[in-house]
């Protein structure tokens, strides 16, 4: 019951933009957990027959069908899996390793400290896709594994840097210095006192390698450096390509993938915004606009004197307001029984 | 007279998604012409908010409501003061340094870091005075010498000068529009005490010439006890005792003031016990109803729950103006445990 | 100063990085390289093995030190090697064609979304933003979306439906001949609009949102109260204590990201079929062509590693204070 509770807790906390992202996360997890299992065709299945091939969506194909008279919609459920999946992998393993690198670079400081930082500076700086591309391009079978380790080394420097920054102000900070007077083992003090101060951006970076993940996995696979005998969303973009899908006018064939890879990256992104905020309150002031009373207020303007926003709303303005979360507060006591 | 700057029932509150806090609470105060007020408090007890939410300078979620801030400066116009709350845009703009200005707590937070010293005080300097080129840097460097800075330090920038020169700068530019009151808000605090002493002198130098009107807070009340005119004593966002600076020293009426002084040693005089005050302020997103100071209080009793914080004048006292918040204890009150009676 | 080499040493060390990953890597991976190269060219010459095995390592003709350092000096010398698809064209040659229209292209677009994305997130950042802050769902989305994939909707939408601009390539050839005349340049101009659309616009969402934030965390700095304490007009403190303070995270934002357009645009220019290095590097994927792949990567990253030393070269120049921490070092 407590989870539950604790879950719940963390939703009402979340701002409205982190919801839709987890809202939104939560339907392209769904797809590919349950998507494969429902496909109505095999995706690899080639339908001979020509009348079949490049299809606009029917009754029969909702997406319509390929060049070679397969299904897009089976093909775009099997994709949506492999690609989360994929990027998921990456992201674990980029995320403990940054971690570890990150926190290993702010405790022991000194020269492993410049030394991490370092290969971190120089892995962030080498443009990333030239390097997978020479990576992978070496390798015989360009599989789902190798993709994955390849990904994995190379997206862990962002996070390292972001982590490290974070732990070094957390290490100075008093209450660290209690526990290694009191002789607390470093080991313990990173598993116990730092790491749960660093879950919010752990969470964050996970989530922006998740998406590095994703955007680099399909941009490899659309030039063809991935399995391109599996169905992913990228190699269903990089077949698209290449049988001219585009200037045949298959749009239903390029463009469901290329929305659902924009999707995702969105609904990421906002649930990231959202992560940011959660563990830096300041950052919630940082929202721009504020809406004081049910007024927009800027940040350069005078401080607002009560008085003169009461009433001063227009009906649009009333209208827009009544969707807003504020205007609870707004007619609670709190507004109210300001003596 | 007039008081140049006249503070009424201002209230202040931080609008949060747990509630409001209400950092200031219906606060009278009023500022006369060429007067030094002291403002002093511990972190947190709302004295700088009340300065800048006078002014209309607190950022979001700051909300004032209620209460009006008349100013009734030279410039305050014939028909007499001008209600700062109830101004717009414009009308603010025109009173912002000119009439009123600041000197803000941390000089290296509040000058910008890649100008020269020269550019911002030109700025402030073509804000407000239409002067030509030629003379403005003149003015510049003459405000440098007004504080004691040598000129060529018109081409540093701020990260180049030390903490007291930056003070300084900080304290050049808030004359530079010859304004009627300017605030200081914990000028000297983030300063050794020979740095601060200095600039103190320097201070009381420049408003004897100038004849400005001062609001200084700190928490550092034994400083206030030699420079300022009056003393205001905030807590929890609501004034406790008022009243000039030899009465407060002399005769302290609420007992945390008592306190306070008692919390520094002195000089001279024969040694004696430190005593702090045990406990620490309440939390203003749900205040306790009566005194705020109750939990501290050595001299507690359950009437306390129902005084109404308005500051009455002192029983006993010869000052007319030495007022205070609590009814309960008199100028003639035994000394307390310093225990709270009532936890 | 004392900055600027230390950056300097930086970028020489990532270059190094750079070439020595560049020559192990082949010698690294499983699988006969050679052998596959010469299974896809059937018409390349047996003397081609020898030269391929030399250059690839295989073999190993000479001490692996011996080869590095040739390896090196090759490198100075733009030496990249013979190609294998267009054999016995050099590798440089082929880079010689296209680097400039990659360059004028991807360049040119990431230095306008730049400022625009700037100069738009210093409005929404500051006051105008009402309605920009009201887009940010939709930018967001606009950042999220691969630059390949606008490519395609863009050329889907403009150019193949509405015929408002060319579909492919990088002019005309059956209208124009290349060389530095009025005509050539004005088609070749029509040619890249598409692709520029599309580079500036998905990016411009990401310099605009950065800049938005970065505007907010200075607005609520102490300098930017003061500054209005002291009745300074709006337009100073937005650009003058704002902005002018806010472009430096922004501009280091710049340099990180650098790497990130330019493997975006490159990529993107496979849709339009623009004769640049994206279209190349297809290619030599495609053929398994690796002297051209390894040399692309070493052209992308070093341009790249430029770059981002002009931009602190820049910064350098806008704030004061990274002079003096470093000369107090």
């Amino acid at each position: 019951m407590s989870a539950l509770s604790a879950l719940r807790n963390l939703w009402r906390r979340l701002p409205l933009k982190a919801r839709i992202g987890a809202v939104l996360m939560g339907v392209f997890v769904l797809a590919a957990v349950i998507g494969p299992e429902v496909t109505p065709y095999d995706p690899s299945y080639q339908n001979p027959s020509p009348s079949l091939s490049m299809q606009p969506p029917s009754s029969a194909y909702l997406l319509g069908t390929t060049q070679s008279g397969q299904d897009v919609l089976s093909q775009l459920l099997v994709g949506i899996r492999l690609t989360l999946e994929l990027a998921l992998l990456v992201g674990v393993i980029a995320t403990v390793l940054s971690v570890l690198v990150g926190v290993s670079a702010a405790f022991l400081g000194g020269f492993w400290d410049e030394f991490l930082s370092l290969v971190s500076n120089v892995f962030l700086v080498i443009p990333q896709l030239p390097l997978l591309i020479l990576l992978l391009g070496y390798l015989p079978q360009k599989g789902q594994l190798a993709t994955i380790l390849v990904l994995a080394g190379l997206g862990w420097p962002w996070g390292a840097r972001v982590i490290r920054a974070q732990t070094l102000t957390i290490r100075n900070r008093d209450f660290i210095a209690a526990s290694r007077e009191s002789g607390e083992k470093s080991w313990r003090i990173i598993l116990y006192e730092i790491i749960p101060n660093e879950i919010s951006l752990i969470a964050a970076s996970f989530v922006n390698t998740v998406l590095y993940a994703i955007g680099a996995s399909v941009a490899l696979a659309f030039i063809g450096l991935a399995d391109l005998n599996s169905w992913s969303l990228g190699t269903m973009l990089y077949w698209a390509q290449s049988q001219q899908a585009l200037q045949l006018g298959a749009w239903w064939w390029f463009l469901p993938p290329g929305i659902a890879v924009a999707l995702i990256g969105t609904a990421l992104v906002l649930l990231n915004t959202g992560i940011d905020e959660l563990g830096n309150p300041r950052l919630r002031s940082a929202r721009g606009t504020e809406k004081i009373a049910g007024h927009r207020v800027w940040p350069t303007d005078p401080t607002p004197v009560l008085a003169e926003l009461v009433g001063a709303r227009s009906r649009v303005g009333a209208f827009l307001h009544s969707f807003s979360r504020d205007s609870l507060l707004d007619d609670t006591s709190v507004g109210g029984d300001l003596r | 007279m007039t008081p140049v700057l006249d503070i009424r029932d201002l209230s202040v509150v931080y609008r949060g998604e747990g509630g409001d806090v209400r950092a200031v609470q219906n606060v009278n105060l009023s500022l006369n012409p060429g007067e030094v007020v002291g403002l002093a408090g511990e972190s947190g007890s709302g004295k700088s908010t009340l300065a800048y939410g006078a002014c209309r300078l607190l950022r979001p979620p700051a909300l004032i409501t209620s209460g009006s801030v008349r100013y009734a400066g030279r410039r305050g116009g014939a028909s007499g003061a001008v209600d700062i709350l109830a101004m717009d845009h414009d009308q603010l703009h025109k009173i912002r340094w000119r009439d009123i200005s600041i000197v803000f707590q941390s000089a290296m937070n509040a000058l910008n870091p890649v100008l020269r010293v020269q550019d911002q005080l030109l700025d402030v300097i073509h804000a407000h005075l239409k002067l030509p080129r030629g003379e403005a840097r003149e003015k510049a460097a003459s405000l440098l010498d007004l504080v004691g800075i040598p000129r060529q330090r018109l081409r540093s920038y701020p990260h180049e000068l030390s903490g007291g020169m930056r003070q300084r700068v900080m304290i050049a530019m808030a004359l530079a529009a010859d304004p009627e009151i300017v605030i200081m808000d914990e000028p000297t605090t983030a300063l050794d005490v020979v740095v601060q002493r200095d600039i103190l002198a320097q201070i009381v130098e420049l408003k004897q010439t100038l004849g400005f009107a001062i609001l200084f807070i700190t928490h550092d009340l034994s400083l206030l006890l030699e420079l300022a005119d009056r003393i205001a004593i905030m807590y929890a966002g609501q004034l406790l005792e008022v009243g000039t600076a030899e009465e407060i020293k002399r005769e302290p009426a609420h007992p945390y003031t008592k306190g306070l002084l008692n919390s520094f040693p002195s000089l001279r005089g024969a040694r004696r016990d430190l005593a702090g005050i045990p406990g620490s302020p309440p939390d203003l997103r749900d205040p306790a109803p009566g005194c705020p100071f109750i939990p501290r209080c050595g001299y507690a009793v359950p009437e306390c729950k129902e005084v109404d914080m308005s500051l009455a004048r002192v029983r006993g006292t010869t000052g007319p103006q030495h007022v205070t918040a609590c009814p309960i204890v008199s100028l003639s009150s035994p000394e307390s445990s310093q225990e709270g009676v009532l936890s | 100063m004392p900055f600027i080499l230390r950056r300097l040493a930086f970028y020489v060390v990532a270059a190094w990085v750079a070439l020595t990953l560049n020559f192990f890597i082949p010698r690294a991976m499983p699988g006969n390289a050679v052998q596959s190269i010469m299974d896809k060219f059937p018409n390349l010459q047996p003397s081609a093995y020898k030269a391929l095995e030399a250059m690839l390592g295989v073999g190993h003709p000479g001490s692996l030190l011996s080869q590095y350092g040739n390896y090196l000096v090759d490198v100075a010398h733009f030496n990249f090697g013979t190609d294998v698809q267009s054999y016995p064209a050099s590798v440089s040659s082929l880079l010689a064609q296209t680097i400039p229209w990659t360059l004028t292209l991807v360049g040119t677009a990431t230095v306008i979304a730049f400022f625009l994305g700037t100069a738009l997130g210093i409005l929404a950042g500051w006051r105008a933003g009402g309605w920009l802050d009201r887009a940010l769902p939709g930018l967001m989305f606009l950042q999220a979306i691969p630059y390949f994939f606008l490519a395609l909707v863009l050329l889907e939408l403009l150019a193949l439906k509405l015929h408002w601009f060319p579909i492919a390539q990088g002019f005309n050839g059956e209208l124009v001949t290349p060389g530095w005349h009025w005509d050539f340049i004005v088609n070749a101009i029509d040619h890249s609009a598409l692709p520029a659309l599309t580079i500036v616009l998905t990016s411009v969402a990401g310099w605009m949102l950065q800049m938005r934030n970065v505007m907010i965390t200075t607005i609520g700095e102490d300098y930017v109260v003061a500054a209005q304490a002291k009745g300074l007009s709006s337009r100073r403190v937005v650009v003058t204590y704002a902005a002018r303070n806010a472009i430096l995270p922004q501009l280091q934002g710049f340099g990180l990201a650098l790497g990130y357009v330019v493997s975006g645009a490159l990529v993107m220019e496979i849709v339009f079929s623009y004769p640049g290095i994206g279209l190349l590097l297809l290619n030599a994927v495609d053929s398994n062509d690796y002297p051209l792949m390894q040399a692309i990567f070493l052209v992308i990253t070093f341009t790249v590693l430029f770059a981002n030393l002009i931009v602190d070269l820049v910064i350098v120049f806008f704030d004061p204070r990274v002079r003096a921490r470093e000369a107090a070092r």
